[in-house]
């Protein structure tokens, strides 16, 4: 089944579900349920608890699905609708492409890895890691070479991630790394880009410190986190460890712009340092 | 992990105390995520003896006395005013009436440590002491609403909280001192308060004069019945109106109480009733008429961590917390006190957000107002914020404060969101090398409190702060 199909149908199954209630006299439980994957319907406990207080305390302080009832073994309709929204919009954060749009208005251009589509980016890590012949030669050409720091982005396993947290990250850092008076390098995007690709763009650029900002995996909680990848010196074969991570970039973590001024501060610290990973000391 | 040491110094109606905590803080955010510091712990690790206040005559503190008295304790605890962080000097009760408190407690807070501050209001106290007590923190882990009563020598500071937070406070004369006594009942003090207690029962009580048992509780337990009023157990009459101590809230809970709970000097006479004037005042009457009051029916009664101490202990512990762990600060300017705070409503920090003016007219009359020269902005800020609405912000701040404030002085700003540090260095980018800036953020702020940012610890990363209010200017 597409995704699009899924939708629908669980589009098609809410709007069911609101007709039944409303037609038998029932209201809905509240306004916010009109979408059950919005934070406010998910606020709402779906079982009678001794101490609704208490129950209400915890639920905001996880995003966790307590309080959400059951209907004899197995989870009540609308936690598996729940699910299975969050679980679409997961999926959808992998295969969408991330708005040419977004990337045009921060005036990026596209270069692409070994992978020719995302079935063969979801399947062939190898092949996400490195970059076409094309995309060496168009790098080459348009970017500035042998930069202090060299900056670009990739949709990893979250287009959503990069299109919400792009435009807010990226002028920040290359405004903040500007101020610090490091020699930056033209930033791009790389379609179909895995971490590992950023030893490929370090080595093709020659750029001491290379930082991907990256989608991550979604779960069910968000599909908007980003991280930033940053290395010293990288290398094709360099171990993990050489790798320096700030994760949990979006809207319910570290915001955006604040993860851009402290990226920038880490950034300078690996130069100063002339080490990344496990060899930096913060 | 980072420790700080932390004194809280209460110089109160009847006693005068020192303690010493310290407060430990971690980085909790994980090695792959940007820094989160949280305070982890707080440990009390030296607790004076309860002295008695050293008064020169009715009307003043014997400043030198106390003086002596707290470098006793600095010297018994082992320690110098140079290895103390943080903390608090709070001058409470009566004693924060005495003519020359401001004084004294001005020797006390330059004495005792660099970024010692000087606190003082009985709302304020109020809440110290609840914190002190426990009483916070049963209200937190129990997820309900608890009253903390700190019944002192002059004044019983009542608080409500609710999980956690603080909804209601307030203050009333009544306290274990207001009357004085010799062994052979001769009142030797009575205070207008129990004055007009008595007044109101048609008690004949003089100074001077021997006076009864029986007439003394008949105080006593009409102040247990104003208590039992102040909680809204009982219909309220106008006697509570005047026993309500100046400058202080009007204690009105708009939520059922959960559980009560006793501190001060008089919850020990509560706890364990003592025959007779054991202090040579009505303390230990006053705790027996409460014991037997309708309070201790009516209320669920949870006995606190601190009695006597609770006001010191929430002095010293509880009044420090920590700025967040992405902050923007130009180096050598810290510590910084006794900085009036400008709190933008959600209006004026729309026109901010704008780069609308307005602030600078804004700060130039505040300035006028806390005669100070030397401000901070405070407001909400925003979750997450867009890079364009950042710099339209830093570049109105930092034009309408760079207006406002006299030459060489630094801008500060202060926001509850997590922003700071990429407002800081946009501020810092929009004027150049003009003024120095401060931006932190994870700190609330109420128009007219007044803050006190510490040293940075842990690598700098973080600055302790102390949101207090002032009363005396």
């Amino acid at each position: 089944m597409d995704e699009k199909l899924i939708a629908q149908i669980v589009e098609e199954v809410i709007r069911q579900l609101q007709a039944v209630q409303t037609q038998g006299g029932q209201k809905p439980t509240c306004s916010a349920c009109e979408d059950i994957t919005s934070p406010a319907c998910k606020a709402v406990p779906m079982l009678k608890a001794q101490d609704p207080e208490a129950l209400l305390r915890m639920k905001r302080k996880t995003n966790a699905r307590i309080g959400v009832g059951k209907a004899g073994a197995r989870l009540n309709t609308q936690t598996m609708l729940t699910l299975r929204a969050d679980h679409a919009q997961a999926r959808d954060a992998v295969f969408v492409d991330v708005n040419p749009q977004v990337l045009e208005d921060l005036g990026l251009f596209t270069v692409q890895t070994c992978c020719e589509d995302k079935n063969t980016y979801v399947t062939r890590p190898d092949l996400g890691r490195t970059l076409s012949k094309e995309a060496v030669k168009t790098l080459k050409e348009k970017c500035v070479m042998n930069p202090d720091v060299q900056i670009y982005a990739a949709d990893g396993l979250s287009s959503t991630a990069i299109q919400v947290n792009l435009p807010k990250i990226l002028p920040v850092l290359m405004d903040s790394l500007k101020a610090k008076g490091l020699k930056v390098g033209t930033p791009f995007f790389l379609r179909f880009g895995r971490v590992g690709s950023q030893e490929h763009v370090a080595e093709t650029l020659g750029a001491k410190v290379v930082c991907v900002l990256i989608g991550e995996r979604p779960g069910l909680a968000t599909a908007e986190s980003m991280s930033a990848y940053i290395a010293y010196n990288a290398y094709v074969g360099m171990p993990e460890s050489k790798r320096t991570v700030v994760s949990n970039i979006h809207k319910d973590g570290t915001a955006a712009v604040e993860a851009g001024a402290y990226v920038a501060d880490v950034i300078e610290m690996i130069l100063d340092q002339k080490a990344s990973g496990v060899e930096l000391v913060k | 992990m980072a420790s700080i040491l932390s004194v809280g110094v209460d110089i109160g109606t009847s006693t005068t105390q020192v303690i010493f905590s310290r407060i430990d803080m971690e980085n909790t955010g994980g090695y792959f995520s940007v820094p989160r510091v949280s305070i982890v712990d707080k440990q009390v690790i030296f607790k004076s003896p309860v002295y008695l206040t050293p008064l020169k005559t009715q009307v003043l503190i014997d400043g030198a006395a106390v003086r002596d008295l707290v470098a006793g304790a600095y010297r018994q605890a082992g320690y110098t005013p140079a290895d103390v962080n943080t903390g608090a000097v709070i001058i409470t009760g009566e004693s924060a009436r005495k003519e020359n408190a401001a004084e004294v407690l001005n020797q006390l807070s330059d004495f005792a440590g660099e970024f010692v501050v000087s606190t003082a209001g009985p709302d304020l106290e109020s809440i110290i002491a609840g914190k002190g007590s426990g009483a916070y923190q049963y209200s937190m882990d129990n997820g309900c609403t608890a009253v903390n009563l700190d019944i002192g020598g002059g004044t019983t500071n009542i608080v409500m909280f609710k999980d956690g937070e603080t909804v209601a406070k307030g203050c009333l004369d009544i306290g274990g001192r207001l009357i004085r006594l010799e062994q052979d009942l001769t009142v030797t003090y009575i205070s207008p308060a129990a004055q007009a207690v008595a007044d109101a029962l048609g008690a004949e009580i003089e100074k001077g004069r021997r006076t009864s048992y029986a007439v003394l509780e008949r105080i006593t337990d009409k102040m247990a019945d104003l208590l039992l009023q102040a909680l809204g157990a009982k219909p309220q009459e106008p006697l509570l109106t005047r026993i309500q101590t100046p400058e202080s809230s009007w204690f009105m809970p708009d939520e059922p109480i959960h559980a009560i709970c006793f501190s001060g000097g008089v919850a020990d006479c509560i706890a364990q009733p003592q025959e007779g004037i054991p202090y040579g005042d009505i303390g230990a009457i006053l705790g027996r008429s409460i014991a037997g009051s309708e309070l201790m029916k009516r209320f669920r009664c949870i006995s606190g961590s601190e009695t006597i101490r609770a006001t010191v202990v929430g002095a010293g512990t509880y009044t420090t917390s920590i700025s967040g762990s992405t902050i923007d600060y130009a180096d050598g300017l810290l510590p910084l006190k006794n900085i009036p705070a400008l709190k933008l409503n959600a209006q004026e920090q729309a026109d901010c957000f704008a780069g609308r003016d307005g602030l600078e007219r804004q700060m130039r009359w505040f300035m006028e107002q806390s005669a100070s020269d030397l401000i901070a902005v405070a407001m909400a800020g925003e979750r997450d914020p867009d890079y364009a609405t950042v710099c339209r912000t830093a570049e109105c701040l930092a034009h309408e404060m760079d207006a406002a404030l006299p030459q060489g002085k630094p801008l500060i700003v202060i926001l509850e969101h997590d922003m700071a540090k990429v407002l800081g260095m946009a501020m810092r980018r929009a004027l150049g090398e003009r003024r120095k800036v401060i931006c932190i953020d994870s700190i609330k702020v109420e128009q007219g409190d007044y803050v006190d940012l510490g040293r940075p610890v842990l690598d700098g990363l973080v600055i302790p702060i102390v949101v207090k209010t002032l009363l005396f200017g």
